[in-house]
């Protein structure tokens, strides 16, 4: 009964968001404000039912409820709990009703919002929105039911793959989709915008908490996903360059172009046509993302068995939006007053030039994943892009990116002086410097771009460090000494300084993770009990290989006792073989010892009878940094979105120049 | 700076930009991407030796014999002409005879295929894209019933013909196995 409840909700809120889709752009025409507020009701509604229907579809797979096709594709009486509840989203059907239920949350959100957004901004937004939402719920209800009945029903499900089975499928993909999903919204008010043919700093102000929340979130679950793929698959990898990785940092890096770019729009008023094209591109590169990791059109390491149907459908939607903002871009953008140009020298300039590589750069991945596509559709001939061509196109495009942000940082608005701020900048260049020396020396030998990393991520960190501490100490004539004074201007410092040297550090760490992989070892052996295998400064010893039992696995587990060189213990590792009687399958464990931020990496072969074992050990060192980094660069996008300019509902501070409060209290 | 050189410097800088991520792409573009080949066009001597590619095809029934220092050799098949492949590594756990398989890596002068990465399939129900092709042009595949003669018919077919929509969340991940 709930099942059918959830289903027939589904299709209330297939019709709640079209009324929110079609009534306020009726009452534009009309110019009725009651109409017009029906929005918000609507959009309220849409996000109760289909959070509802969520609900019973959550409830079917908590208590295994196997007349429903989705619980018995997706589930077993033996599952873990917590994989009973993830599994919701872990099946494509699942997965689409959790994209609409973010996608109506955040509908919601902009409605209950106390911002300061003209009453049509907000109007258009919510019926953009609206249709989205409609597009959406349409595609689930036509093609991906999940609330199918099966009668009779099955005593017993096919249960989740077992890859599945895993913490990561818990957060990554709602931390993911947050991300997608959450630039629905900088999208709706860019098409909003586009149909009042108006934009200004008010907009600005009103995008960027939702670009902030929606691109942290994105950051985290990237960093998650890329965690996760790590200790999945056995090999060690932290990044495959996959069509479905590559679909995701796309929109990351349009994100964060456009995060910068309503900073300058905010402040300067300027770059307002390319603001609104980022908007609408970040939105279609997730709306590609999910095409490509639905449909299946791409081989990926990620791809299972789907159907052509859905794909069809995607690509129909995805023409929908995607041509139809372009046209209405097109058609529109030239109604928009233009901003002023500025001076290329300027904390302006270097957003620019930020906005110039990460669009160059999105370019590169957008070609290299879509290439073989294009080329087996004219050609029928199959290629594969690799690793190489994105090492080749990408890292160029980051280094000299990576480069102006600690100047971008120093710059000051409209008219900037490179030699103050190089000067500024002493400080983190000589530690850049002396520390890419001092690497290079240390392992001269080794390859030689990671000290060139070592010395950028440096770079970056310190660099961050120094914006802090020079905007503590003060500038020119308001440079003080006292202590008491540069506490107080620390503590005073808006909360969004702090986030963007934060969110800045955070890349510096990711650098620092992702060049000291250049000094990963890996060594790979047929082990005995008692036998050692070395990697890096650490050696392996296999001390037993016996059975050990899980919930719903079986698992033929090895036992190693790592040791430094000096011959110390340092810890232990297990890596197995799990296998899942209910799907008849069997899954790789790998096992990691963590020894501050490195980690020995053991990935189990084949068992031979004899007891004897394959083995791969890897020695990754300072590999936690990469997602640490990604961590702290959230944070810093959750520190900003704690400003006071930010905060929704905070109206707009009359004097800006003014003291922060908790600033002017402790006087 | 006036306006109009301020204008001209930002054209410039795009230009710049953009023509830099031109070269970039063109350039690896030509050095850096794998074609995918059948085992009937490495017969066929499409391929040279020492040029890198993905090969794909059926394990074939038999074929693998683990050597010492967790090497291992196997025939990878489409029914109509068979490639033998080396291989150094750890393979994917569900790695079969009978099975879907690509690999990546270069032919040697003396036929055999070395590979340094092998991707089976990533689910029980999926057959590697290009491998479902690659038997498709031999006539060996079925789009919904798989494979409809030889190598393990019961196993694929079963599993196939079952026509389940196989689990896929966003980022499930698939087997892999790399040197």
């Amino acid at each position: 009964m709930l099942i059918e409840v959830g289903h027939f909700a589904l299709a209330l809120a297939l019709a709640l968001s079209l009324v929110q889709a079609v009534m306020p752009v009726w009452a534009a025409r009309s110019g009725d404000g009651a109409l017009r507020a029906v929005a918000t009701p609507a959009a309220l509604g849409a996000f109760a039912c289909i959070l509802f229907s969520f609900g019973a579809l959550t409830y079917a797979h908590a208590t295994s409820d196997f007349s429903v096709l989705n619980v018995i594709e997706n589930s077993h009486t033996t599952k873990p709990f917590i994989y009973k509840l993830s599994g919701v989203w872990g099946n494509h059907e699942g997965s689409m009703l959790l994209w609409v239920l973010i996608l109506a949350l955040f509908g919601a959100l902009v409605a209950v919002a106390r911002d300061s957004v003209p009453p049509t901004l907000r109007a258009n937004t919510l019926a953009v929105q609206g249709l989205i939402t409609f597009v959406f719920v349409l595609f689930i209800i036509t093609t991906s039911n999940p609330f199918t009945r099966v009668n009779p029903a099955p005593a017993e499900g096919n249960d989740l793959n077992p890859l599945l089975q895993d913490f990561g499928l818990a957060v990554h993909p709602p931390l993911l989709y947050i991300g997608y999903v959450g630039f629905s919204i900088t999208f709706a008010f860019a098409i909003a915008a586009l149909i009042d043919g108006r934009i200004d700093a008010v907009w600005a102000r009103a995008v960027r908490p939702w670009t902030l929340t929606a691109w942290s979130f994105l950051t985290l679950g990237i960093a998650l996903g890329s965690y996760w793929a790590y200790y999945e698959l056995g090999w060690g990898g932290w990044w495959f360059r996959d069509p479905v990785e590559n679909a995701s940092l796309m929109p990351w890096l349009a994100g964060t172009a456009l995060l910068h770019s309503t900073v300058v729009m905010e402040k300067r008023d300027a770059l307002k046509v390319w603001t609104v094209l980022l908007a609408i591109l970040t939105f279609s590169l997730s709306l590609l993302g999910t095409f490509i990791v639905r449909s299946g059109v791409l081989t990926s390491v990620h791809t299972f068995a789907t159907d052509p149907t859905r794909g069809v459908f995607i690509l129909a939607i995805l023409i929908l939006f995607i041509g139809g903002s372009f046209t209405l871009f097109a058609w529109r953008a030239p109604m928009l007053r233009q901003g002023g140009i500025f001076a290329p020298i300027s904390r302006e300039g270097a957003l620019v030039m930020n906005n110039l590589f990460l669009a160059a750069a999105c370019a590169t991945v957008f070609v290299g994943t879509l290439y073989p596509l294009l080329l087996e559709m004219l050609t029928a001939e199959k290629i594969s892009v690799g690793p190489p061509f994105f090492n080749y196109t990408f890292i160029p495009l980051a280094i000299p990116l990576l480069l102006i942000v600690p100047f971008g940082q120093t710059l000051a608005w409209k008219r900037g002086d490179v030699h103050a701020a190089t000067q500024r900048l002493f400080a983190a260049l000589a530690v850049a410097l002396v520390v890419g020396l001092a690497v290079l020396a240390l392992t001269w030998g080794g390859p030689m771009m990671a000290p060139v990393g070592i010395g950028l991520g440096a770079y970056l960190v310190v660099g961050s460090v120094m914006e802090i501490v020079s905007r503590a100490r003060g500038y020119g004539a308001s440079r003080t000494r006292g202590a008491a004074a540069i506490w107080r201007r620390t503590v005073g410092l808006p909360r969004s300084a702090w986030g963007t040297a934060l969110a800045h550090a955070g890349v510096g760490v990711v650098v620092l993770g992702i060049a000291a992989q250049g000094w990963a070892t890996e060594g790979l052996k047929t082990l005995k009990p008692g036998e050692s295998l070395a990697s890096g400064p650490y050696v392996a010893t296999l001390d037993r290989v016996g059975p050990r039992a899980g919930e719903n696995y079986a698992e033929t587990t090895a036992f190693l006792t790592v040791r430094n060189a000096g011959g110390d213990f340092v810890g232990t590792v297990e890596t197995g073989k799990r296998f899942y009687p209910s799907r008849k399958m069997t899954v790789t464990e790998s096992g990691l010892l963590t020894i501050g931020a490195s980690q020995v990496y053991a990935s189990l072969g084949e068992v031979l009878p004899e007891g004897a074992i394959g083995l791969r050990l890897y020695y990754k060192p300072l590999v936690l940094l990469i997602w640490l980094g990604a961590v702290v660069m959230a944070l810093g996008g959750a520190v900003s979105l704690t400003d006071r300019r930010m905060r929704v509902g905070a109206p707009a501070r009359a004097r800006p120049k003014s003291l922060p409060s908790d600033m002017a209290a402790a006087e | 700076m006036t306006r109009k050189s301020r204008r001209l410097a930002l054209i410039a800088a795009c230009g710049a930009v953009l023509a830099l991520a031109l070269g970039l792409i063109l350039s690896a573009m030509s050095g850096s991407i794998v074609f995918f080949r059948s085992p009937t066009e490495v017969a066929s001597q499409v391929v040279t030796p020492g040029t890198r590619f993905r090969l794909g095809g059926l394990v074939k029934d038999g074929s693998l014999q683990r050597g010492p220092d967790q090497t291992v050799d196997f025939s990878v098949t489409d029914t109509n002409a068979t490639v033998q492949v080396q291989y150094r590594g750890l393979l994917p756990d569900l790695f079969r005879e009978g099975q879907g398989v690509v690999a990546e890596g270069t032919l040697q002068p003396g036929g055999v295929f070395r590979a340094d990465t092998v991707l089976a399939k990533h689910d029980e129900s999926y057959m590697p894209r290009e491998v479902a092709d690659a038997l498709k042009a031999q006539g060996r595949w079925q789009e919904g019933k798989g494979m409809t003669v030889a190598p393990a018919s019961q196993a694929s077919e079963s599993k196939a013909s079952e026509a389940q929509p196989a689990p896929a969340a966003d980022k499930t991940l698939g087997q892999r196995s790399e040197r």
